[in-house]
C-alpha cells in the first residue's frame, strides 16, 4: 500500500520548501510476541507477560531504569526511537544496545510502516501530538492484535496523552506508579523525578526540605532563538566549555569567533554549564575582567587549592595555571591577558554519569522514605549533585555512579539520580574500578562473539603456515626478545647475524596479529573500540582476548610463532644498506628481561653466540642513537615510577623511579628504526590513507614557563629548533647531578603529546615528529597492545601485495575517526595509568609518613610547587595558611622566580632543593590526599 | 545517518531489495510516432519518439545506418523549488549522450539507412533514478513507434549505504553521497549495455551491487513486457480482429 508524506521544510538558505516522500506500508512487520499465532515468530522476543510501551519522554529520562533487568518485555515503537534519536544520540545508542541484547526482551516495532498502525499527519497537528497519537494507535493495535490474554500497558507521564489513551480504552500508567507497583525499592532510586510536575509527591517533599534555597541562584538561560541571533551578530560566542582540572571554579571556552580562549570565573558566570557542554558566552566589559575573578573565588565556600598529584609528563596533563600565576603576581599590570565572559545559554549538554560518593550527613529519623543527599564527584570539575535515595545508609560508604537530570535556576546544585554502586570507598578494587570508569575504559570481559573469532586452542603453527609462499621460514635464526620482567605479551623480538662481508643482518620481528584479527570481524571491531591495552599498577586491561595476548601472538621462547619481520642489512657503522619486509615464522631462543640482557652484555666472561649478538646489536644501537641525537632528537625525561607489589594483598611495598638501562635503549632504538622504515614504506604506497604519528613542534608560548625557570637560574636555552634545544639541554649541567634531569623533565612537560593522524588529512611538512626528529613516524611494533599497529600491519601487508587493503582505508572520514578514537583511548589509557599510580602512591603513604628531598619547580603567591624525584610526584607546599590570602609577609619576585619573606631573611627560589614531610590527611571525608609540609 | 534501520527498513519503508512502485503508460503524446510515460515511485518521465524520418541536416546523414538523436531535459517544475535550468548544461548533455548510446545499441539501425530517429525525454518529477526511468520510458516509446530493436533495454540503479546494497535509490538515498550504480541490460540477450558508477567500491561489493541492479532491470523488463503485451491486445481489439 502506498502513502505519501507531505511536509514543509526550511532549507539552509532559509527558504521554505515542500517535501513529498513516499511511504510504503507493509504487512510483513510482526508484533514480536512469541505466543502470537498470526505473525512470523522467528525474531520474536516478547513473552506472554504484560507488554510495556513507553513514550519518548519516559525513554529519554528513565534510561537508567530501563537498563535494569527488572524492566522487560518492552515494545519500542520506531516513531519513539526516531524522536529519541533526534533529541539525544547517547540515549538512543543505549536503547539500541538494549534492543540487540539477547538477554533482554526489547522489541522494536516499526509502527510507521505497518499498514494498520500508520498514522497520517493531520493539518495543524504539532509533531508532539502526532507522535502521541501514533503511540496510542500502536498501543491499541497491540491490544486488539494480542487479545485479552496479554495485557498491554502504555507508560506515559504526559497527562493529556494519558487522558486520551484512557478514553480510547488503552490501559496506561505513569512510570512512577508502575515502578511502585513492582515493589522493588531499589528501583525507585533509579527513577528520575520530573522537575516541573508539581503533582508529583516526592518532589514537594524535597522542596519542603530546603525552603531556604528557593531563591533564584542563577541567571536565566537565553532562549535558543536569541542565542542564534546573538551568535550571528557576534554578541555571543560559541564554544566548548572546559573546566580547569585544578580549579573547578574556572573554565575556558575556546571560541573561534574571537580566536582566543574566554575565561569564565566562578559558578555564577558558568551558569549551570558542565565541562564539555557547548555553550554561548557573552563577554564581560573589559573593566570587570580582573575584578570578577577575585570576587567569585572569595564567594565560593569550598574553594580548594591544588592537590598533590603525579608529575605531569606533557603539556596536556599539566595544570593550566601559568597565566594565573603571572596575572596574580603582577597585580599592577592593568591589562589582563585574556577576556572573561559569562555563559548565557547552553547549546548542547554533555551530561553523562559520574563516579563519586555521597557527602556525609546525619541519618534522618525515618528510614525507607526518600531523603535527599549531596553527591560529590571524584572528578573535581563536576559540581556537587543532589540526589534522592531510599537507601541512604547503604550508600554513604560506597562509591556510586550518578547521572544528572536537570539543573534549574532555583537550585545551587544540579539534581540527578542514583545509577549503581561500584563498591566500598577506599577499597583498592573499587577505586581502580572508578579510575577505569572515569577514563571511559571498557574493562568488561570479551563477548562470546568476539571469543568466537579466536582460532581453536591449543594453537600451534601449522604446516600450512610454514609452507605458505608469503611466509619466510626464519626458525633457524637466533631470535630473542628483551622485555620488562614478567612481561607476557611479547610483541617484538630481534636477531642480529654477522654476514661474511662484514655487514650485519638485523631483524625486528613483530607478532603477526593481523593473521588472527581479520578486518570487520567482531574481534576487530572490539579491538578498534578499545584502541589500546591499559596498564594499571596491579592489573592489565587487554585490547585483545587473553589467549591471543599471552599465547598465540606472544613471541614466547622456544615455540614457533608467526611474525611480521623487518630485516635490514647494516654496515658495522649502522648504515642501512637494504630494507626487507616479510611475513615469517620464527622461533625465539630466549625471552630475556632488560636486567638479564644487561647482565649478559656486562659480563665479559660470557662469549656464547647470544651474548655476542647482544653486544653487536648494542654497538649498532649506540651508533644509531648518536646519529639520531645529532639530527636533533630530544632526549627527554619523565618521572616514571615503579611499584613493588605484594603478591598476596596487592598492596604496594615500595616505590622508586623506573631505571633505564642500556638494554632498554638498545631495544628502543631498533623499534624506532623499524617504525620509521615502515612509515616510509606505507606512505610511499598509500600517500592518502596511511596512519602515521606526528609530534607537533612546540610553540614559543608553550616553552615560556621553561624559559622563565631556566632564566632564573642563569641558564639560557635555545629553543629555535629541536637540535638547538637538544644541544642546550646537553649543556645544562649544574653542580648537582640531578639538575640536568630536572631540566629535561621540565622541558618534556612543556610539549604536547604525539598524535595519530591519517596522512591524507595533513600536508607532508606537518607529518614531522619533533621529539624524534623524524620526518615521518608510525607505530608498527606493538600490535598486541595498540590498535594503531594493527592498522599499520594491514597497510604494510597491502603494500607488499600480500593481502587486500580493507575497505576502511578507502573512506578517509572513517579513517580519521579511527585515528581520533585511538588518540582519545591512548590518552585515557595514560590518564588511567597515572591515576592508578596516584592511587597506589596514596595507599603506600597512608601507612608511611615520610621525610624526603624535593625540588621547587614553580613559585606561587602563597607557597611553591615541589617535585619529589624519588616518588615522581608533585604538589604544593604552603608558606601561609589558607585563610589569609596574599599572605602579607611573603612576596614573589617574578624576575628571579623567588619567594622572599618580608624581612629578607628567608627566601626560596626555583629549582632549589628542600626537605619536606609527606603524609596522608583527610581534610574532607572520603577524599584523602597527600599533604606536603616543609621541615 | 541511518539509511537502513536495524529492523531492515529503509526511510520510505521498503526493504533493501525492493523497488519502488512502477507504472507505465503507452501513447501519451498523440503527435509523436511513439510515446510513453514511465514512473518509478515519485519519479515521472515522459518520452516521445519521432522517426524513422528524413534526416534534417543533410551533412549528418549516414549512408548505411540510421542517425539516432536524443534530447534529455528536466521540466522546471520537476523538483520542489522552481529554478530555471539552462538548456544544454553539462549534466543533461551527459545524460542525453548516455541515453542515445544505450538506445543505439539496441535499435537495428542498419535496417533504416539515411534516416533519423529522434528521442525526446523529459523529467516531469524527479525523485532519484531519473536516468533509469528515462531509458525505460525511451524503450517503451521506441516500441510504441514500431522501431525494430534487438531487444528491449531496461535500466535500474542500485547503491550501497550503511554497508547494505540497496535497490532503486530515491532522492534522499541518492544524495547521501554513496555509490550509485546504474545498469542497463538487454534482458533476452542477457547483455549489459550501460554501466555507470561515480564512486569507488571494492570489487566484491561492486559485484553484489551490480547483481542487484541487474535483478532490478529484469523485474522492470517483465513489467514492460506486460505493458507492451496489454497494449498490443488493445490494438488488436481496436482493429476488431
Amino acid at each position: 500500500m502506498l502513502q505519501s508524506n507531505t511536509f514543509s521544510r526550511k532549507t539552509k538558505g532559509g527558504r521554505i520548501k515542500k517535501e513529498v516522500r513516499e511511504i510504503y506500508l507493509r504487512d510483513d512487520i510482526y508484533c514480536g510476541a512469541t505466543a502470537c499465532k498470526t505473525c512470523d515468530t522467528s525474531r520474536a522476543r516478547l513473552d506472554a507477560s504484560a507488554i510495556l510501551i513507553f513514550d519518548t519522554n519516559v525513554l529519554l529520562q528513565q534510561i537508567d531504569l530501563l537498563e535494569n533487568p527488572a524492566i522487560d518485555n518492552v515494545v519500542l515503537l520506531s516513531v519513539v526511537l526516531d524522536e529519541v534519536k533526534n533529541k539525544n544520540m547517547a540515549v538512543y545508542n543505549r536503547i539500541r544496545a538494549l534492543s540487540t541484547n539477547p538477554l533482554r526482551k526489547f522489541y522494536v516495532f516499526s509502527n510507521q510502516f505497518h499498514k494498520d498502525t500508520f498514522v497520517k499527519r493531520m493539518d495543524g497537528e504539532t509533531p508532539n501530538d502526532y507522535n502521541d497519537r501514533a503511540i496510542r494507535v500502536a498501543s491499541r493495535w497491540y491490544q486488539t492484535h494480542l487479545g485479552p490474554a496479554t495485557p498491554v500497558l502504555l507508560i506515559t507521564n504526559d497527562r493529556e496523552n494519558k487522558r486520551r489513551a484512557v478514553e480510547e480504552g488503552i490501559s496506561t500508567d505513569t512510570i512512577q506508579s508502575y515502578v511502585k507497583s513492582l515493589a522493588q525499592p531499589e528501583l525507585l532510586d533509579l527513577l528520575v523525578h520530573p522537575a516541573s510536575e508539581s503533582e508529583d509527591v516526592a518532589m514537594e517533599q524535597v522542596e519542603d526540605l530546603r525552603p531556604s534555597k528557593r531563591q533564584v541562584v542563577y541567571q536565566e538561560h537565553k532562549p535558543m532563538s536569541e542565542i542564534t541571533l546573538g551568535l550571528h551578530r557576534g554578541i555571543y560566542h560559541q564554544g566548548k566549555l572546559r573546566v580547569n582540572r585544578y580549579n573547578p571554579f574556572e573554565a575556558y571556552v575556546g571560541s573561534e569567533s574571537i580566536g582566543d580562549e574566554i575565561i569564565i570565573h566562578g559558578r555564577q558566570n558558568m551558569n549551570r554549564s558542565f565541562d564539555g557542554d557547548i555553550v554561548a558566552v557573552e563577554l564581560l566589559p573589559q573593566d570587570q575582567w580582573r575584578e570578577e575573578k577575585n570576587l567569585s573565588i572569595a564567594n565560593e565556600e569550598d574553594e580548594e587549592e591544588d592537590d598533590v598529584h603525579l608529575a605531569p609528563s606533557s603539556a596536556d596533563d599539566a595544570p593550566r595555571t601559568t597565566n594565573l600565576v603571572s596575572g596574580s603576581a603582577t597585580e599592577t599590570n592593568p591589562t589582563p591577558c585574556r577576556p572573561s565572559g559569562r555563559v548565557v545559554g547552553i547549546i548542547k549538554r554533555n551530561w553523562h554519569s559520574y563516579c563519586g560518593s555521597l557527602e556525609p550527613m546525619p541519618m534522618p529519623a525515618g528510614t525507607g522514605s526518600f531523603t535527599s543527599a549531596l553527591f560529590v564527584s571524584k572528578d573535581r570539575r563536576i559540581p556537587k549533585i543532589r540526589i534522592q535515595t531510599r537507601q541512604l545508609e547503604n550508600l554513604l560508604d560506597k562509591r556510586i555512579i550518578v547521572a544528572v537530570d536537570s539543573w534549574d535556576r532555583q537550585s545551587r546544585y544540579p539534581s540527578g539520580h542514583y545509577v549503581r554502586v561500584i563498591g566500598e570507598i577506599g577499597d583498592r578494587d573499587t577505586e581502580s574500578e572508578v579510575v577505569l570508569i572515569e577514563n571511559d575504559i571498557n574493562s568488561r570481559p570479551f563477548s562470546a562473539q568476539v571469543l568466537a573469532c579466536l582460532p581453536p586452542l591449543p594453537w600451534s603453527v601449522s604446516s600450512e603456515d610454514v609452507t605458505n609462499s608469503i611466509r619466510l621460514d626464519l626458525c633457524s635464526l637466533q631470535v630473542f626478545s628483551v622485555d620488562p620482567p614478567g612481561c607476557k605479551d611479547i610483541d617484538d623480538a630481534l636477531h642480529c647475524t654477522a654476514l661474511p662481508n662484514g655487514n650485519y643482518e638485523v631483524g625486528v620481528h613483530i607478532a603477526d596479529v593481523t593473521n588472527f584479527v581479520h578486518p570487520g570481524s567482531p574481534l576487530d571491531d572490539e579491538a578498534s573500540q578499545r584502541g589500546t591495552s591499559v596498564y594499571l599498577v596491579e592489573r592489565r586491561i587487554d585490547m585483545l582476548p587473553k589467549p591471543l595476548t599471552e599465547d598465540i601472538c606472544s613471541l614466547r621462547a622456544d615455540v614457533e610463532r608467526l611474525a611480521f619481520s623487518v630485516i635490514w642489512e647494516m654496515t658495522s657503522e649502522a648504515e642501512i644498506i637494504s630494507t626487507r619486509f616479510t611475513k615469517s615464522v620464527i622461533k625465539s631462543r630466549a625471552a630475556l628481561s632488560y636486567v638479564e640482557a644487561q647482565a649478559r652484555m656486562d659480563d665479559s666472561r660470557l662469549m656464547d653466540p647470544l651474548t655476542t649478538d647482544l653486544r653487536n646489536m648494542n654497538a649498532l644501537a649506540k651508533i644509531m642513537r648518536q646519529r639520531r641525537i645529532d639530527r636533533g632528537a630530544l632526549t627527554l625525561a619523565s618521572a616514571e615510577v615503579k611499584f613493588q607489589i605484594d603478591t598476596e594483598t596487592h598492596d604496594p611495598l615500595d616505590i622508586g623511579m623506573y631505571q633505564i638501562r642500556e638494554a632498554n635503549q638498545m631495544v628502543e632504538e631498533f623499534m624506532l628504526s623499524a617504525n620509521v622504515s615502515v612509515a616510509k614504506k606505507i606512505y610511499d604506497c598509500f600517500p592518502l590513507c596511511s596512519l602515521l604519528r606526528r609530534h607537533p613542534t612546540p610553540t614559543r608560548e608553550m616553552l615560556e614557563p621553561l624559559l622563565r625557570t631556566t632564566a632564573a637560574v642563569g641558564l639560557d636555552l635555545d629553543v629555535s629548533s629541536s637540535k638547538a634545544l637538544a644541544d642546550s639541554l646537553d649543556g645544562a649541567v649544574g653542580d648537582d647531578p640531578y639538575f640536568n634531569k630536572l631540566i629535561r623533565i621540565l622541558a618534556t612537560r612543556c610539549m604536547t603529546q604525539a598524535v595519530y593522524f591519517c596522512s591524507g588529512d595533513l600536508s607532508p611538512p606537518e607529518y614531522h615528529h619533533y621529539g624524534l626528529a623524524a620526518p615521518m613516524y608510525t607505530h608498527f611494533t606493538s600490535p598486541i597492545r595498540r590498535y594503531a599497529d594493527v592498522i599499520v600491519h594491514r597497510l604494510l601487508a597491502a603494500s607488499l601485495m600480500i593481502e587486500k587493503l580493507p575497505s576502511v582505508f578507502q573512506d578517509r572520514t572513517q579513517l580519521t575517526s579511527i585515528a581520533d578514537n585511538l588518540n582519545y583511548r591512548h590518552r585515557n589509557a595514560q590518564m588511567a595509568s597515572r591515576a592508578s599510580v596516584e592511587l597506589h602512591t596514596l595507599i603506600y603513604f597512608r601507612k608511611r609518613p615520610t621525610d624526603t628531598e624535593a625540588r621547587i619547580v614553580k613559585i606561587r603567591s602563597n607557597g611553591f610547587i615541589v617535585f619529589v624525584p624519588k616518588y615522581g610526584i608533585e604538589g604544593p607546599v604552603y608558606l601561609t595558611t589558607k585563610g589569609e590570602k596574599g599572605g602579607g609577609e611573603w612576596f614573589v619576585d617574578e624576575q628571579q622566580q623567588k619567594i622572599v619573606k618580608m624581612d629578607n631573611r628567608l627566601s626560596y627560589s626555583v629549582l632549589q632543593a628542600v626537605r619536606i614531610h609527606m603524609e596522608v590527611v583527610e581534610p574532607q571525608p572520603n577524599r584523602p590526599k597527600l599533604q606536603l609540609t616543609l621541615i | 545517518m541511518e539509511y537502513v534501520s536495524p529492523e531492515g527498513l529503509r526511510l520510505d519503508g521498503r526493504r533493501p531489495m525492493e523497488m519502488r512502485q512502477i507504472r507505465a503508460e503507452i501513447g501519451t503524446v498523440a503527435r509523436a510516432d511513439g510515446s510513453a510515460v514511465f514512473e518509478m515511485g515519485n519519479t515521472k518521465v515522459i518520452a516521445a519518439v519521432y522517426g524513422p524520418r528524413e534526416v534534417q541536416n543533410r551533412s549528418q546523414q549516414i549512408s548505411d545506418q540510421a542517425l539516432v538523436r536524443c534530447e534529455y531535459s528536466m521540466a522546471n517544475f520537476s523538483t520542489g523549488d522552481r529554478r530555471r535550468k539552462p538548456k544544454g548544461d553539462r549534466r543533461s548533455t551527459e545524460i542525453s549522450l548516455v541515453i542515445r548510446q544505450t538506445m543505439e545499441a539496441c535499435i537495428l539501425t542498419h535496417l533504416m539507412p539515411r534516416s533519423q530517429i529522434d528521442i525526446f525525454v523529459q523529467v516531469l518529477q524527479a525523485d532519484g533514478g531519473t536516468r533509469s526511468a528515462c531509458i525505460n520510458a525511451a524503450t517503451l516509446a521506441l516500441a510504441d513507434a514500431g522501431i525494430p530493436m534487438r531487444d528491449i533495454v531496461t535500466s535500474c540503479s542500485a547503491g550501497y549505504l550503511n554497508s547494505t546494497p540497496l535497490l532503486d535509490l530515491n532522492y534522499i538515498e541518492d544524495s547521501a553521497g554513496g555509490p550509485d550504480v546504474t545498469v542497463g541490460i538487454l534482458p533476452k540477450l542477457d547483455k549489459v549495455t550501460l554501466l555507470q558508477m561515480d564512486a569507488k567500491l571494492p570489487l566484491d561489493i561492486f559485484e553484489n551491487v551490480m547483481g542487484l541492479a541487474t535483478e532490478g532491470c529484469k523485474a522492470v523488463a517483465n513489467y514492460i513486457r506486460e505493458v507492451l503485451l496489454e497494449n498490443t491486445k488493445q490494438l488488436e481489439y481496436r482493429r476488431g480482429l
